[in-house]
């Protein structure tokens, strides 16, 4: 019980990216297909993204945009900005552009699988190293 | 193998879980993260610095602009990728099984494409209030980018990617996705000229009729809308070669 409170309970965010990742891993190591590959590196890119903008949640905290009244003091005369009361913008920023490179990348890495298909007629990975491993002798 | 692979992804598991006893909790306001120096300052400063209400904006385009444009860059040479290694400029029909020809009907779907007409308009306004009023909402150059080009493959889907292609042609997505990064990075290179440091904003003053920290606020809205043009047409051009295996015929 000990263990659940101390360690499950207050680190959820940290077991849900580990195991994400894992599944991610797992498909990028033992599948022989490369499409389920490319599957397997999104899961795996996207527990990523997720353990990032799961670090910069503030407990209570609202989204990193500041109010329009809510302006420093010595300027405008507004309120101070609390520090606490808005989440952590740096793990958004960091996470914002991956996504995009990360569409972009994966239109590659298909683009890369549609012309292997072209040139051995098959994603199976066996196949394909069978095809290359003959390809000297022919 | 697959025993092999199991177990080196147990083992990998395993180590990580064993380290997340030492991470900070869920939401605690003190971690590492939370309460740096780095986080702290763009929180209490961005408002005096560069009067942008979204922080995720102004750290992006002003704070982090020199990582912002390299993302773009990356953005643009996997688009220019993709199209070299997929680009096919002959009939298609190269290395195929004949069942994968294609044999489209004649006529679109006429609920599909009038359903779309009347969607594609909104959707490409919405993405347009989405790159300009990122500084006070949530948004910016790399979500309205990514919506404007969605609206293209819309266009393709409903259509087909040659009627979406008249819209956009290639020479235009290679010519947007340029235009983009000359945007991004020409804004950059006249904070060099007015004598200061690259993608330093504040100096555009002298040449935008606002003051030093209203002229980082209007630097970022040019530096997104180079992201968008890229993003757009990256997206669009992705979508295009892959559904039509490169030869921009037929296809979805």
């Amino acid at each position: 019980m000990e263990f659940f409170e101390q360690l499950i309970i207050p680190k959820f965010n940290y077991w849900i990216y580990v195991i994400l990742m894992m599944i991610g891993m797992r498909a990028m190591i033992a599948k022989n297909n490369l499409v389920k590959k490319l599957i397997g590196m999104a899961i795996f890119q996207t527990a990523i993204i997720l353990f990032y903008v799961s670090i910069g949640v503030k407990e209570g905290a609202n989204i990193p945009i500041l109010d329009h009244h809510m302006m420093p003091g010595e300027i405008h005369g507004g309120d101070p900005v609390v520090v606490a009361e808005f989440a952590n913008p740096l793990p958004h920023v960091l996470m914002l552009t991956a996504i995009v490179v990360g569409v972009a990348t994966l239109g590659l890495a298909l683009a890369m699988s549609q012309k292997i298909y072209r040139a051995y007629g098959t994603l199976e990975e066996d196949d394909i190293l069978s095809q290359i491993k003959l390809e000297p002798n022919d | 193998m697959k025993g092999l692979a199991l177990f080196a992804v147990a083992f990998t598991g395993a180590l990580l879980l064993y380290a997340t006893g030492d991470f900070p909790d869920w939401g605690s306001l003190d971690s590492p993260a939370n309460g740096g120096e780095l986080s702290t300052h763009y929180i209490k400063e961005v408002r005096k610095e560069t009067e942008v209400p979204n922080i995720v904006t102004a750290v992006l385009a002003d704070y982090r602009g020199f990582d912002t444009m390299f993302e773009t860059v990356v953005v643009f040479v996997a688009g220019i990728a993709i199209i070299a290694v997929l680009r096919d400029f002959g009939n298609g029909s190269r290395g195929y099984p004949p069942a994968l020809a294609n044999n489209l009907p004649e006529e679109p779907d006429l609920i599909v494409t009038q359903t779309c007409n009347l969607v594609i308009p909104v959707l490409q306004i919405f993405a347009l209030y989405v790159l300009a009023h990122g500084h006070h909402s949530p948004g910016g150059g790399f979500q309205g980018g990514v919506m404007l080009g969605a609206s293209y493959i819309l266009i393709a889907l409903a259509n087909g990617v040659e009627a979406a292609m008249k819209i956009l042609s290639e020479r235009k997505i290679l010519l947007m996705a340029a235009t983009g990064i000359l945007i991004y990075s020409g804004t950059g290179l006249v904070c060099l000229l007015l004598g200061e440091n690259f993608l330093d904003y504040h100096v555009l003053s002298r040449i935008l009729p606002t003051d030093p920290i209203m002229a980082r606020s209007h630097a970022m809205l040019f530096v997104e809308t180079g992201v968008a043009f890229t993003v757009t047409a990256v997206m669009f051009s992705i979508y295009a070669n892959l559904a039509t295996r490169g030869t921009l015929k037929g296809g979805l």
